[in-house]
């Protein structure tokens, strides 16, 4: 663009809108304060923490803080613990959504349709200490409703969030159980979207209601799945903390620390500023290259990308 | 008309397998029905029944020897009220903030004479992709005094971008430029038009935009765990923590009733989740059609 055009356009808009830009500074300037000068504060990861210098006159350390890091053991340990969670989590929670919608709409009664889509989608406004409460209480050693159904039928109460073993399918089956109601009502918007002539021509055809499914219906989605693949694709290393942190006992850590909480204990709790903020930063770099990845693989491959 | 066509093709019977398939599927949907509501309903049951009931896991599904002993006692606990108190006063003060910060962002850029809009669309979406991470944040938190403060709740986190880019995609989906520029030509100033035009018209989206960020304010506790010192300033949600989760129910217990102290420590966590939960969930089947518009008007243009 020319430069002169440029600079008359943003004149201009400035003299008509000026209204416009102030409504804009406060929420500006928020993002500024609370998103991007934590940003540059990160620097921290680079520099020894001293209090009285502040951030910015704290001694360059180079890399030390990612040396450390990777060569301490609890690395590959939080790593794994990371990427396994994340994984199933994917595996387990991102297909249910659409099973469950694809069934959801082949449901003719539109009360019994609009019941299950209201019970499903209630988890959703469980707050994540009260969902957390939920599992301590059914699983609860002695009191527990699961012990107490396992001892009625003979079998000796488990401990449950006292194994490593069982954290990640405690973790992941009550996800599913709060959020696959709510992740599929994109999907059925998407399915109630598809042109009405594919599924006469499918009837026309002597399609089954299988065939139907898998020939119109998922085709029809696809661009819906897609996205939402690659955003939890890209969401893979930051894992929700809150959760996983509630849910965390000394029994069970082996399994339970994650990068997100493993940051929140060194940093805030140790007070190891530097060193946790490297923690944090590697986490949010190797999240931020994911995304993009996955991006523009899916660009490639079927033309459908968040940007 | 389609519909006329539908109507009786609908009536071709269908074959065995296509009817077995059906059955299938109400089958595996009645299955989901329990396994969501099984836990909602006990708990529920649970929290009205004895403390010794529950206690010697007598409660299967409804309530057995109905007793209000759980609430009473939350009604009575100091600690538990403060922090229904505070969670209220987050909620209202947060979302006001919060829904406010968000249509002043979003309007502007959803105007296309708007000069630099995509340069600041794209500086705020880019906050979702990456973060500075949680010390550095922290760190700001603590520069600006707002440790241990109430307004650690209500601005840190007071924009969240996808509310931006729903209501973004809103206004520029239903206030046509028509408009603007006819208000232009009337002399109407920019802020009279949000305020007097666009507004009104948008009562939808600001409904969306108060139930996600109320939502979202009741249920949080991140911010309080990591901003907050004193006891008095905590949201509900932490005082959950420390009773359920933690188990520390030694400062809610009346002293007098120190013998059934287990079994009502036990009864108190149910009784705790339901007055936790039950305003979200009593509300929620009249405004869930406001959250699954607020997903649809985001997924149109993300």
């Amino acid at each position: 663009m020319e430069r002169r055009g440029f600079r008359e356009r943003a004149l201009k808009s400035f003299k008509a809108h000026w209204q416009l830009y102030l409504l804009v500074l406060p929420p500006l300037l928020f993002f500024l304060i609370f998103k991007y000068y934590p940003m540059a504060n990160a620097v921290l990861a680079f520099k020894d923490f001293n209090v009285i210098k502040g951030i910015w006159g704290s001694p360059w350390v180079g890399l030390k803080h990612f040396n450390a890091f990777f060569e301490n053991p609890i690395f590959w340990t939080l790593l794994q613990n990371t990427l396994l969670l994340s994984l199933f989590l994917l595996l387990a929670g991102f297909p249910i959504p659409i099973l469950l919608a694809l069934m959801l709409n082949e449901v003719r009664s539109a009360r019994f349709k609009k019941f299950v889509q209201l019970v499903t989608f209630a988890p959703y406004f469980i707050s994540t200490v009260v969902m957390v409460s939920i599992i301590m209480l059914f699983l609860a050693p002695r009191l527990g409703f699961a012990n107490v159904a396992l001892q009625y039928f003979g079998f000796d109460p488990i401990n449950f969030l006292g194994e490593p073993g069982m954290f990640r399918t405690i973790y992941v089956t009550s996800d599913i159980w709060q959020t696959a109601g709510y992740a599929a009502v994109i999907y059925l918007a998407a399915l109630a979207g598809i042109d009405p002539t594919l599924y006469e021509a499918a009837k026309v055809d002597g399609a089954s209601r299988l065939q139907k499914i898998i020939h119109v219906d998922l085709p029809g989605i696809l661009p819906t799945i897609t996205i939402i693949l690659i955003l939890n694709v890209g969401n893979v290393m930051s894992l929700g903390f809150e959760k996983i942190y509630l849910l965390q006992n000394s029994l069970n850590l082996p399994s339970s620390e994650v990068i997100a909480t493993y940051v929140y204990s060194i940093g805030l709790l140790n007070a190891n500023y530097s060193f946790a903020t490297a923690v944090g930063l590697f986490n949010s770099v190797i999240n931020l290259v994911l995304l993009v990845t996955v991006n523009t693989l899916a660009k490639r491959l079927s033309n459908t990308s968040i940007w | 008309m389609a519909i006329s066509t539908a109507a009786p093709r609908r009536r071709i019977r269908e074959s065995a397998g296509d009817r077995l398939f059906m059955f299938a599927i109400y089958a595996i949907l009645s299955l989901v029905l329990i396994a969501v509501l099984y836990p909602l309903i006990y708990i529920v049951s649970s929290s009205i029944s004895s403390p010794s009931a529950v206690t010697s896991g007598k409660v299967w599904l409804w309530p057995v020897d109905v007793s209000f002993r759980g609430f009473e006692t939350i009604f009575k606990t100091p600690q538990i009220m403060t922090g229904y108190g505070n969670s209220l006063f987050y909620m209202s003060a947060g979302t006001v903030i919060s829904v406010t910060l968000t249509i002043m962002l979003a309007y502007p850029l959803s105007r296309k004479t708007f000069f630099g809009r995509s340069a600041i669309l794209m500086l705020v979406t880019f906050t979702m992709l990456f973060s500075g991470g949680l010390i550095p944040t922290y760190l700001v938190v603590k520069e600006m005094g707002l440790i241990d403060s109430r307004w650690a709740l209500l601005i840190p986190n007071a924009i969240w971008v996808w509310q931006v880019i729903i209501a973004r995609s809103f206004f520029q989906s239903t206030i046509p430029e028509e408009l603007v520029e006819a208000s232009e030509i009337d002399g109407c100033s920019d802020w009279r038009f949000l305020w007097s035009v666009v507004l009104p018209l948008s009562k939808p989206i600001v409904a969306v935009l108060v139930l996600m960020y109320a939502v979202g304010q009741w249920n949080a506790y991140f911010d309080a765990l990591i901003y907050l010192k004193s006891d008095k300033l905590y949201p509900l949600q932490l005082v959950l923590r420390s009773i359920i989760i933690q188990n520390n129910s030694a400062g809610v217990m009346d002293p007098s009733i120190q013998v059934q102290r287990a079994e009502m420590a036990e009864l108190l966590k149910y009784s705790l989740i339901v007055v936790a939960t039950l305003p979200v969930l009593i509300i929620y089947p009249f405004v869930q059609r406001y959250f699954v518009q607020g997903m649809l008007v985001g997924s149109v243009k993300g």
